[in-house]
């Protein structure tokens, strides 16, 4: 006879699950743990990556252009050339009003297209316009500068902050729409109902309601689209144009602080250098400032 | 619980009062409504009186059509892509369904609590009890006043939030909420007033204060209740209809339906053969 075997569990190496039996110490648990430190690693080096460059360039802007940033270049015109001293207080309000015209002409459409898109829209129709945001989102911004100009400036015959702002608000609208669309449609079907069900017409469940609740959103989706108009260069060469005096109307040429800034990178004369730093350091502060509002918009949301 | 609009025969027991739904005048009359999500049917000719002044309960199992009823009687299908609305349904003799008809005014005489409470987020407890009237484009400040203690004292919530009429909605609970939308329904003083599943997502003591409040409403509403609770239309409903899978099978006195059905079917779901 065969040795009666005793019943006990079978001696195994690993579980039929396929994990080691112990309790970590088999070389092939030892290299997983390896491997995961270097993934946590590799990860924080890349947004070492992303990050340092926004300190670096702070860091640069500051020692290149801090000097100049006095409380004159905020203030003073431009002085002729030759001149030493003067500012970009022109500039730095037209950048301002360049970004007010573009909003006030960009944020209505952008918000009430998106919000008509997600109530309205059917899902055919909605891909189509969110496919065609996406795509001029990618539209060089340059190219809305020559559309404004053939447009805008050829039969007014003259450049203008109007023609600058309108070119800004090409860009804006389809990046408000986008974000528009995206918060609108995150509001909750049971409001749009409740509201219905009272006998509010659709109309006010949309602005009062749907919108209300989503405000936070889109006022955030604005300010990020006008922080990305703010710095924009290439759509303004040919519409706004610059201007080295104060623009009194939105029908001249109307300064803005990118326009100052590549005009004066690009002078001969050390001193100009230093001001566009300067000029440099003012908008990326003006951008930076918006998105901080963004932030603390975005961070107080409740529900 | 306190309420100005004191309600003496609201609790009395359903017993008392009148049992045949044909002696009651109808606030709704339902004849052979069909509904048809795409090539969907979800009811198949449905024909009801719905009894004045009453609570009406619709019970049935999941996906019996009860809450798409529901839904036919105040027009809520309007945006649902590819529905398919045919029959008749009348109220208080007028046909709702009338080219003629206004949806938005209809909606103003039949009011509707949904099952989860959804006061509007970003407004006060006040502005949501008064919105339906705002956005209906009233102004009179001493008649808004008026209406905000009326319909927060009729859906017994005025006591507990009169001190506090500026803070969130949000921030009630969740049976305050529901007593909150109850009152925002109605603020517009409607005829009727649907309620699909109002308790469902409620503790029992909050369920039990909401199901005293529909009891005493009934003397100033048509109301019709639906739920998937039986011991809930037991409680609260003076007549109770039963659907199942699109059809009526049977519609009853509360008492009789749940004591003595007529039908099969009613018998074996209330014993508890279906879902």
């Amino acid at each position: 006879m065969s040795p009666s075997p005793t019943p006990r569990a079978p001696q195994r190496k690993t579980r039929t699950d396929g994990f080691p039996k112990g309790m970590g110490d088999s070389p092939r648990y030892r290299m997983r743990k390896i491997l995961d430190r270097l993934f946590q690693i590799v990860s924080a080096l890349a947004a070492i990556v992303v990050i340092s460059p926004l300190l670096l360039i702070f860091v640069f802007l500051l020692s290149s252009g801090g000097s100049s940033l006095t409380w004159d270049f905020l203030t003073q015109l431009p002085k002729p050339v030759g001149e030493t001293g003067g500012g970009m207080a022109n500039a730095v309000v037209g950048s301002c009003i360049l970004v007010a015209v573009a909003t006030a002409i960009g944020a209505p459409i952008g918000v009430l297209g998106g919000v008509c898109l997600c109530e309205y829209g059917g899902p055919r129709l909605r891909a189509a316009i969110r496919f065609t945001a996406d795509v001029l989102n990618a539209v060089p911004s340059i190219i809305w500068g020559i559309v404004v100009y053939s447009w805008v400036v050829l039969r007014m015959k003259t450049f203008s902050g109007l023609a600058g702002g309108l070119a800004l608000s090409f860009i804006m609208i389809p990046l408000i729409l986008r974000t528009t669309e995206d918060v609108v449609r995150l509001v909750p079907p049971a409001y749009r109902e409740a509201g219905l069900a009272l006998g509010i017409r659709r109309s006010q469940v949309i602005l009062h309601i749907v919108l209300a609740t989503a405000r936070r959103g889109v006022v955030t989706g604005v300010l990020l689209a006008a922080a990305r108009v703010a710095g924009e260069t290439a759509p303004l060469l040919f519409t706004a144009f610059g201007n080295r005096v104060w623009a009194s109307r939105l029908d001249e040429p109307m300064a803005a602080l990118p326009l100052q800034i590549f005009a004066y990178a690009i002078s001969p004369y050390p001193d100009w250098h230093r001001q566009a730093w300067a000029g440099a350091l003012v908008l990326l502060a003006l951008v930076f400032l918006m998105n901080a509002v963004v932030r603390i918009l975005s961070k107080g949301k409740t529900r | 619980m306190s309420r100005s609009l004191p309600d003496p025969e609201g609790s009395a027991p359903a017993s008392s009062r009148e049992t045949d739904p044909q002696k009651i005048p109808a606030a709704f009359q339902i004849e052979e409504l069909r509904v048809a999500f795409g090539s969907r049917p979800v009811l198949h000719g449905i024909s009801l009186e719905i009894p004045a002044r009453q609570v009406t309960g619709i019970i049935g199992p999941s996906g019996c059509g009860k809450s798409t009823f529901l839904r036919t009687l105040n027009r809520m299908h309007e945006f649902t892509p590819g529905v398919r609305i045919q029959g008749r349904v009348r109220l208080f003799g007028e046909d709702i369904y009338d080219p003629k008809v206004d949806p938005i005014l209809l909606r103003r005489r039949v009011g509707m609590v949904f099952q989860k409470s959804n006061p509007f987020p970003t407004m006060s407890i006040q502005e949501n009890v008064l919105v339906g009237l705002r956005l209906a484009g009233i102004r009179n400040r001493s008649l808004l006043e008026e209406r905000l203690e009326e319909a927060l004292r009729m859906a017994a919530l005025w006591n507990e939030v009169k001190d506090r009429l500026h803070a969130p909605g949000t921030e009630l609970s969740g049976g305050q909420q529901q007593r909150l939308c109850i009152a925002r329904a109605l603020a517009v003083r409607p005829e009727v007033l649907l309620m699909d599943e109002p308790c469902s997502a409620l503790d029992p003591i909050a369920t039990a204060q909401i199901e005293s409040l529909i009891r005493d409403l009934r003397e100033h509403y048509s109301i019709v209740l639906v739920t998937h609770n039986l011991q809930e239309a037991g409680r609260t409903a003076d007549f109770t209809a039963f659907f199942l899978e699109g059809k009526l099978i049977e519609f009853e006195s509360t008492k009789k339906l749940f004591t003595n059905p007529h039908q099969k079917q009613t018998e074996d779901y209330l014993t508890g053969r279906y879902g």
